[in-house]
């Protein structure tokens, strides 16, 4: 089992993007796509977007659940207040631990936002960010 | 880890909003532990903004005097960057080009270019404040997507969370289906402050103009908000924020 998560901003620019494994079942949480895969993980979800845009409208919950699937690949996507996506593609359903996950992400962004000096649609660098974010996938996922 | 990273390189439609940020940095290290040399700052408390809690604050409130000072410097701040027009047109353009779109401005004389300082720096704290509340909401938050409830949640929720009392009225605007009118009898932030005569137009709750604004924007209902003085015998400083939505969020409200 792996993942690619992926957080986009609100003109559908990428802000932050990782890969891991599953460390659940002594996974030892490092993402074996195959290198062809990679570049198609992005593909796969950034077509998912206009499908989020089509029921961001009909439901007011931020956790959407699994919005889209290709082949045995499917993407859970979680909208903040502010219109950034996070967007999670993954082979096995587990909508419980993907919304934990979402969960805590948003936590970090919400902790990133409060940094004066980052502003919104800005890529997010931290180190910080980045292992804590690894942090909760290792928790959860 | 074998595979190479490649440098993550972003395209923001809006290179200005990068600034500071270089365009490719090295790859991320995954293996980040305590004992690594990084090239990470921290402050005195060895603390980051990640290791503080976002509810520490929730319950405080800060003293008003202290606020009114701040909040009075941050008018003479805009006053002076404003001496120079040509200076801080081109200074908003390179930075806020997507706010100035938003807000329809064009041109502007003294009194209101003070309005658009004070309305971008309520901008940036209305998307902070946007994302922080909802996230305070835990399981229970949802995201607004019709007019009313989001404006619900400006009276009521944004208000409370900022000013301690909800807003005090929200009115449609009998002659345009698209303006609607938030009512607060005595703002907060102008309540030490007194505008000369010659600069009646002036309201410096431009501010709060500012937070509306970038809350509707962040929700996805683009619109202007202003704020304009309505002084009566018994509020000499009421103050009615019209809230004028783009024409897409009127569409979209119909289909909805």
């Amino acid at each position: 089992m792996s993942f690619y998560f992926a957080i986009v901003g609100t003109k559908d620019n990428p802000l932050y993007e990782a890969e891991f494994g599953t460390s659940k079942q002594g996974g030892d949480g490092v993402a074996r796509f195959r290198e062809e895969q990679r570049p198609m993980n992005q593909f796969i979800v950034h077509s998912s977007l206009d499908i989020i845009e089509e029921v961001q409208w009909a439901s007011s919950t931020m956790y959407m659940k699994c919005v889209d699937r290709f082949n045995n690949l499917f993407v859970s996507c979680f909208l903040t207040a502010g219109n950034i996506k996070f967007l999670l593609l993954h082979d096995t359903k587990a909508d419980d631990a993907i919304r934990q996950f979402f969960t805590d992400a948003y936590e970090l962004y919400a902790k990133t936002l409060m940094n004066p000096f980052y502003e919104v649609d800005m890529r997010i660098v931290s180190l910080v960010f980045d292992a804590r974010i690894r942090n909760a996938a290792r928790k959860y996922l | 880890m074998s595979r190479q990273e490649t440098p993550f390189v972003p395209f923001s439609p809006n290179p200005s909003l990068q600034q500071g940020t270089p365009t490719s940095t090295a790859p991320l290290k995954h293996s980040l532990t305590a004992s690594s040399t990084s090239n990470l700052r921290y402050s005195s408390s060895r603390k980051s903004i990640y290791d503080r809690h976002l509810n520490r604050s929730q319950r405080s409130e800060l003293s008003k005097a202290s606020f009114a000072f701040l909040f009075g410097e941050m008018v003479q701040y805009a006053q002076k960057r404003v001496s120079g027009i040509q200076d801080l047109e081109k200074k908003l353009v390179l930075n806020f080009t997507v706010v100035l779109i938003a807000t329809g401005v064009t041109q502007f004389d003294i009194p209101q270019g003070w309005d658009i300082v004070l309305n971008l720096h309520g901008y940036t704290i209305g998307q902070r404040l946007l994302e922080l509340l909802l996230w305070r909401d835990g399981r229970s938050a949802k995201r607004e997507t019709r007019i009313l409830g989001i404006l619900q949640f400006i009276t009521t929720t944004l208000y409370r969370s900022v000013f301690n009392k909800p807003a005090d009225g929200l009115e449609k605007s009998r002659d345009n289906e698209d303006e609607y009118m938030l009512i607060d009898n005595d703002p907060m932030v102008s309540s030490y402050i007194s505008v000369p005569k010659e600069m009646s137009q002036l309201n410096c709750a431009a501010f709060v103009a500012g937070i509306i604004e970038a809350v509707l924007d962040g929700c996805l209902f683009p619109s202007r908000v202003t704020a304009h003085s309505v002084p009566t015998d018994q509020y000499p400083g009421k103050t009615v924020f019209l809230i004028k939505f783009d024409e897409s969020v009127l569409e979209r409200e119909a289909v909805l």
